[in-house]
């Protein structure tokens, strides 16, 4: 394959992951690693420098958009990021060590997850009345804004929610992937955030959280210029498109669709990995 | 309380604002590395699926600026990605600021932690 087909290929497939990402909200990040290795033949390590990269184009672009909602909680936002990006630095270390199969079958197990978590519907639940000792002293507490104006929401556990943040950051790192799944668990669950606030304070962060490993990633050599950018221009227009079409899509097929391509995904890279052929 | 929230609010406005000014701009200057390289190399055959590692002038702050000074195409490409991965950083730069001027010592202090991390990871990115 010529560079050139290969950057028209693989730019219409990161469109196609960009679109569906932004669309059902599971982030087209999920599925660049498997689809540059199984559909390309690209070396892991290399998609998932190039995953990275995307992941904080598409963080950093739809920003913005969310800002002006009144969403995001930056004090709980940039007290995780501590745990993420801990968490992305010794990932990107472990990275170097970690044989790439072992990396092929956690991606097929987050991947599943992923999926599972996305077909099951979501309940917004009661927002706590009390924050913990901690999120009083570091004044965590804010409000959203709702159909009825403003509420007011407190903040719970979040040494718990701060642990694990730390594991989101190393599996950033090792896998390409934004942990936005992780990063959600961590706030709507845990600390029990409205989960708009949490998908919103996720996206913020998520952006961060690749920052930190790309920076050991390009150092190391993992990011090259010809895989990038057609991911990277290809990812960023489909999330940019998403967004801008979201209201008139019909999100529940999207949903299936993308989730099925996910497992498929997901199976392929726990077989190769279990056969030791990455 | 009240003016608090909202000069939060102003400053994350501005920030997302600038956010996507930072992703516009990488986004341009990969895109021009991207015709550039192709119009040399197009017709190519790469071989990525052996893992090599990239040469010193494409993962070294220094080799890039090099291979830009030089007009290389891939050098290019790699320059607008830096300026990808310093968006989220210059947003965190912004949020300690915003926490400075609201005099909220906790809170510099932990975006301190945070952006001497990011900072780390990019200048010398040996974790």
């Amino acid at each position: 394959m010529t560079l050139l087909l290969f950057t028209i290929l693989v730019f219409i497939g990161s469109l196609a992951a960009g679109l569906l990402g932004a669309l059902t909200g599971l982030g087209g990040g999920l599925i660049i690693v498997p689809m540059l290795t199984l559909l390309f033949g690209v070396d892991l390590r290399y998609a998932i420098g190039a995953s990275l990269v995307s992941i904080i184009a598409t963080s950093s672009g739809a920003a913005a958009a969310y800002v002006r909602e009144g969403y995001t909680n930056v004090r709980v936002g940039i007290l995780l990021e501590v745990g993420t990006v801990i968490g992305a630095l010794i990932g990107a270390a472990l990275a170097g060590i970690t044989p790439t199969n072992v990396l092929a079958i956690l991606l097929g197990v987050v991947l599943l997850i992923s999926a599972y978590r996305s077909s099951r519907p979501r309940a917004e639940h009661a927002v706590a009345r009390e924050p913990d000792k901690w999120a009083a002293r570091l004044r965590l507490d804010s409000t959203y804004p709702t159909a009825n104006g403003k509420q007011a929401y407190a903040v719970t556990n979040v040494p718990g929610g701060l642990s694990l943040m730390f594991l989101a950051g190393i599996l950033s790192a090792l896998l390409g992937i934004g942990s936005g799944i992780v990063k959600v668990i961590a706030m709507d669950q845990m600390m029990r955030l409205p989960f708009k606030v949490s998908t919103t304070t996720s996206n913020f962060m998520i952006g961060v959280t690749a920052a930190a490993s790309a920076g050991v990633y390009l150092h190391r050599g993992y990011i090259d210029p010809s895989i990038v950018l057609p991911v990277v221009l290809g990812v960023l227009a489909g999330a940019l498109t998403g967004a801008r079409i979201l209201s008139r899509a019909n999100v529940k097929w999207l949903r299936i669709l993308f989730t099925t391509v996910v497992v498929i995904m997901a199976v392929q890279m726990l077989y190769k990995g279990i056969l030791g052929n990455v | 309380m009240t003016t608090r929230r909202i000069s939060d609010h102003a400053v994350e406005q501005f920030v997302g604002r600038l956010l996507q000014i930072g992703v516009a701009i990488s986004a341009l200057v990969i895109l021009v590395g991207g015709v550039m390289l192709l119009a040399h190399h197009g017709g190519e055959v790469p071989s990525f699926g052996t893992f090599a590692g990239e040469p010193e002038g494409l993962s070294t702050l220094a080799g890039i600026l090099r291979g830009v000074g030089a007009g290389d195409a891939r050098a290019i490409i790699q320059f607008g990605l830096v300026l990808l991965i310093a968006t989220p950083i210059l947003r965190v730069a912004f949020t300690w600021v915003a926490f400075f001027l609201q005099r909220d010592r906790v809170y510099v202090g932990v975006t301190t932690v945070v952006l001497a991390l990011l900072l780390y990871g990019l200048l010398y990115g040996h974790a």
